[in-house]
C-alpha cells in the first residue's frame, strides 16, 4: 500500500496518453522445441528489453529469467493491478502495479513476477499450479488476462480434459488464490479465446478459438474446413455474470480471436480479428456496437489473400496457391483512433483510421518477414515470421511487434522455423507509420510473443472515466 | 452545539472526504452521462444508503443499551473498535459491488454497503454508550445522547454533513478541478481511516 496512486494508474485512457515513454519492454518468448515437447527442447523466458534510448543497452535484452519448466509455452500475460483500481464502485489506488502473472498456455501454470525492486531483473515469487485452477475452477490453458476493478480475470480455453468449454476464473488480486469460475450461466458459449469489457456498461465480450485438443496438435484443416473452430462474439453481464447474447458472423469465418474495445468507457464498439475465411482465405475486422439496448456486429475489414507460387508456400497451403494474411492481433491506440492489424502470413503491419469506426480507412503499412516475401528488416537478411503480437506505447507514438504465434502453428506455416525477433515501429502523428531502422532485438533460439511495456501500454489497463 | 454534536458532524464532514463513501462515484456518473445533473442526482442515494448504515449502527448500540450495563457495553464498543481499527491497518479489501450502470436502488445498497464494510456507523458508537453521569474532561455540558429522537437527530446531522461535504468534492472535482486530480490528490485516507476506528475505540475505553 502506498500512500498516493501508483503514478502509473491513470484515470482516463485519454489522460494515459500523456505518460512519459517506456524504458523496458517485459517481453515473453518460447523455447519452440520445449512447447512442442522434443528432445533437447529447454525453458521459455520471461526476458526485459531495454527501451531506454539513453541507455548503452537500448534494444537488446537486458534480463532473461528462465522458467523453471520446459514446455510452457508462455504466451499472454498482464499486471497485478492496473488503471482500473481507480474505478469508483471499488476504489483500490493505493495498490502497486508490481507484480507480472505469466500463465503457460500449454502447460496451464501461471507464473507470478515480482518487478520490484529491480524492474531490470524480476524474480520468480510465486507459481500458481495447474491442480490449483482444475480444483477450484474447473479449466486449464489459461491464456489472457485482465486487471478488473474487483480482481484479477484469466480466460482458459478448456476444461483439464483438454475439451470444452472454456471460459473466466477470478485471482484475488492480492493473494493471487484461484477464486473460482466466473461465470454464473455461461448460456450456449463452449469455446474460448479472448475477452475484454466495457466497463461503462458492465458489459463483458469473448471471442471463440477452439478447445485444446482443437488446437494443440496444430491448425487441424479437417476441422478447419468442417468450419468447427470459433466465430462468434459473446455479450455477457458483466455484473451478474450472465450470458445474453450471440453475434455470430458466419461459420465460412473462422477463428475469432483478438478483442479490442474503445478506451473511453462511454464508447460502445470495438473490433474483432478474423483469421481466415475458408471461402477464399481472406481475413477480416468486425465492428461491433450498441445499438440500444442490444448489439450488433458487421465486418468492416476484408483483407485478401495473395496468390503465390506454391512451390513457395508449406505442404498445407500449397493446393490453394496462396498465401493468407492470418489476422492474429490487432491492438487500438489509447486515443481510440488508430486500430494496428497484424498480418502474420503475409508479413506486413496495417494501420487504419477508425474515427468512423464502423468506416475504417487504411492509413499506413509497413512490411516485414511473411511466409512468401521474406521481407528483410535495414539491419537483417530475408527474415521468417511475421508481425503477430503488436503492442502500443501510451502515448500512440511507438508500435512493437514479435514474430511468433504459436509453436505448434508456427511449423505448419514457416516450416523452416520461425526467426525471434523483436522491432520497433514509429507512428505518425496523423497517421502513417515506418520501421524504426535501427531498432531490432533478436532473440537467438527462442521466439517472443507478447510485449508489456512498463508503467501499462495499449492493452494492460481498463478505465472507467472517460 | 454540545462536543457529541460537534463530533457527529465532524465525523459527517470526514466521511464525506472519503472517495470511498461516495463522491467519486457520483463524479463517475458526471462523466459517464456527459452532464453535472447526473453528479447532483448521484448524491442523494448515495447519502441515504450512508445513513441507512449510521441507524443499523445505532440500533444495534440501542440494543445494546438495553441488554447489557453501560460499563460492559461501553468496553465491548472500545474493543471492537480497537480490533477492527487495527484489522483494516493491515488487511485492505474492500467489499466487491456493483459495476457503472446503477440506479437510485443501486446506488443506496452500494453506499450502505460501502459505509458499514468501512465501520463508519461503527466510528460514532462511543458517543451512544459514554456515561456523562460520571464526569469526565469532556463532561461540560453533561449530555449523553440516548432515546429515539436523539438517535434520528445523530443519523440526520451526521448525514447531511456528510451529504454537504461529500456534494461539495464532487462538484469542485467535476466542474474545476478535474480527473487529473486522482493522480496527484487521492491519498490514502485507508490508514488515516483505521486511526480513527482506533481513536474512538480508545475514547471509548477512557471517557467513561
Amino acid at each position: 500500500m502506498t500512500l498516493r496512486p501508483d503514478p502509473s494508474f491513470y484515470p482516463s485512457a485519454r489522460l494515459a496518453t500523456e505518460a512519459p515513454p517506456e524504458k523496458l519492454a517485459y517481453v515473453v518468448a518460447i523455447d519452440p522445441a520445449g512447447s512442442l515437447g522434443e528432445r533437447g527442447g529447454g525453458a521459455d523466458a520471461l526476458t526485459v528489453v531495454d527501451l531506454d534510448p539513453a541507455s548503452a543497452g537500448y534494444g537488446t535484452i537486458a534480463t532473461t529469467i528462465e522458467a523453471p519448466n520446459a514446455g510452457d509455452e508462455l504466451h499472454h500475460f498482464g499486471w497485478n493491478a492496473c488503471s482500473a483500481s481507480l474505478c469508483p464502485w471499488a476504489p483500490n489506488p493505493h495498490v502497486e502495479r508490481r507484480y507480472l502473472l505469466v500463465p503457460g498456455l500449454r502447460s496451464s501454470r501461471i507464473y507470478v513476477f515480482d518487478t520490484k525492486p529491480n524492474p531490470k531483473k524480476p524474480s520468480l515469487v510465486k507459481t500458481i499450479e495447474p491442480h490449483e485452477i482444475a480444483h477450484r475452477a474447473g479449466y486449464s490453458r489459461p491464456h489472457t488476462i485482465h486487471c478488473g476493478p474487483d480482481g484479477l480475470y484469466v480466460n482458459a480455453l478448456g476444461n483439464p480434459e483438454g475439451d470444452g468449454p472454456g471460459g473466466i476464473f477470478i485471482l484475488d488480486c492480492e493473494s493471487f488464490d484461484v477464486r473460482g469460475r466466473w461465470e454464473v450461466d455461461r448460456g450456449p458459449q463452449e469455446l474460448a479465446y479472448d475477452f475484454w469489457w466495457h466497463l461503462g456498461y458492465d458489459t463483458l465480450l469473448s471471442s471463440e478459438w477452439g478447445t485444446p485438443k482443437m488446437v494443440e496438435g496444430g491448425l487441424n484443416p479437417e476441422l478447419l474446413l468442417g468450419k468447427k473452430y470459433g466465430h462468434r462474439l459473446h455479450v455477457w453481464d458483466l455484473r451478474r455474470r450472465r450470458h445474453v447474447q450471440v453475434l455470430d458472423i458466419g461459420d465460412e469465418h473462422q477463428m475469432a480471436l483478438e478483442l479490442r474495445p474503445a478506451h473511453d468507457p462511454t464508447k460502445t464498439f470495438g473490433f474483432m480479428g478474423v483469421v481466415v475465411s475458408v471461402a477464399d482465405l481472406s481475413a477480416s475486422i468486425w465492428t461491433w456496437y450498441r445499438d440500444g439496448e442490444s448489439w450488433k456486429i458487421e465486418k468492416t475489414i476484408t483483407i485478401p489473400a495473395v496468390p503465390a507460387d506454391p512451390a513457395k508456400l508449406p505442404p498445407m497451403l500449397q493446393g490453394f496457391g496462396a498465401v493468407p494474411p492470418l489476422v492474429s492481433d490487432l491492438n487500438l491506440s489509447l486515443d481510440d483512433r488508430f486500430l494496428y492489424v497484424s498480418c502474420w502470413g503475409t508479413g506486413e503491419l496495417k494501420q487504419y483510421d477508425v474515427s468512423d469506426p464502423r468506416k475504417p480507412r487504411e492509413v499506413g503499412s509497413v512490411k516485414i518477414g511473411g511466409i512468401v516475401d521474406r521481407t528483410a528488416h535495414p539491419k537483417t537478411g530475408p527474415l521468417t515470421g511475421g508481425p503477430q503480437m503488436v503492442e502500443i506505447s501510451r502515448d500512440g507514438k511507438r508500435v512493437y511487434l514479435t514474430s511468433s504465434l504459436y509453436a505448434a502453428w508456427d511449423k505448419q506455416f514457416y516450416p523452416d522455423g520461425v526467426a525471434g525477433w523483436m522491432t520497433k515501429i514509429d507512428v505518425n502523428p496523423g497517421g502513417g507509420m515506418a520501421i524504426d531502422p535501427k531498432f531490432l532485438v533478436d532473440f537467438g533460439k527462442r521466439r517472443p510473443h507478447q510485449v508489456r511495456l512498463e508503467g501499462g501500454d495499449a492493452s494492460s489497463d481498463s478505465y472507467c472515466y472517460p | 452545539m454540545s462536543w457529541p454534536w460537534i463530533t457527529l458532524i465532524a465525523l459527517g464532514a470526514w466521511h464525506g472526504v472519503n472517495p470511498g463513501m461516495g463522491w467519486l462515484f457520483a463524479v463517475s456518473r458526471g462523466l459517464q452521462e456527459r452532464r453535472g445533473s447526473a453528479v447532483v442526482g448521484a448524491l442523494p442515494p448515495i447519502a441515504l444508503g450512508h445513513a441507512l448504515a449510521i441507524a443499523l449502527a445505532l440500533v444495534v448500540v440501542a440494543v445494546g443499551r438495553a441488554s447489557v450495563p453501560l460499563t460492559a457495553l461501553r468496553w465491548v464498543t472500545a474493543a471492537i473498535l480497537i480490533g477492527f481499527g487495527l484489522s483494516r491497518l493491515f488487511r485492505h479489501r474492500h467489499p466487491r459491488w456493483v459495476g457503472m450502470r446503477v440506479g437510485f436502488r443501486d446506488l443506496t445498497a452500494w453506499s450502505f454497503l460501502m459505509a458499514t464494510a468501512h465501520g463508519a456507523g461503527l466510528m460514532l458508537a462511543p458517543l451512544f454508550v459514554v456515561d456523562a453521569a460520571r464526569p469526565s474532561c469532556h463532561a461540560d455540558a453533561g449530555v449523553m445522547l440516548s432515546g429515539p429522537l436523539d438517535y434520528a437527530a445523530a443519523t440526520v446531522a451526521h448525514t447531511a454533513a456528510m451529504l454537504a461535504v461529500a456534494g461539495l468534492v464532487a462538484l469542485v472535482v467535476y466542474h474545476k478541478l478535474g480527473l487529473a486530480l486522482l493522480r496527484r490528490a487521492w491519498f490514502n485516507l485507508d490508514w488515516l481511516w483505521a486511526l480513527a476506528l482506533v481513536g474512538a475505540g480508545v475514547f471509548a475505553a477512557l471517557a467513561g
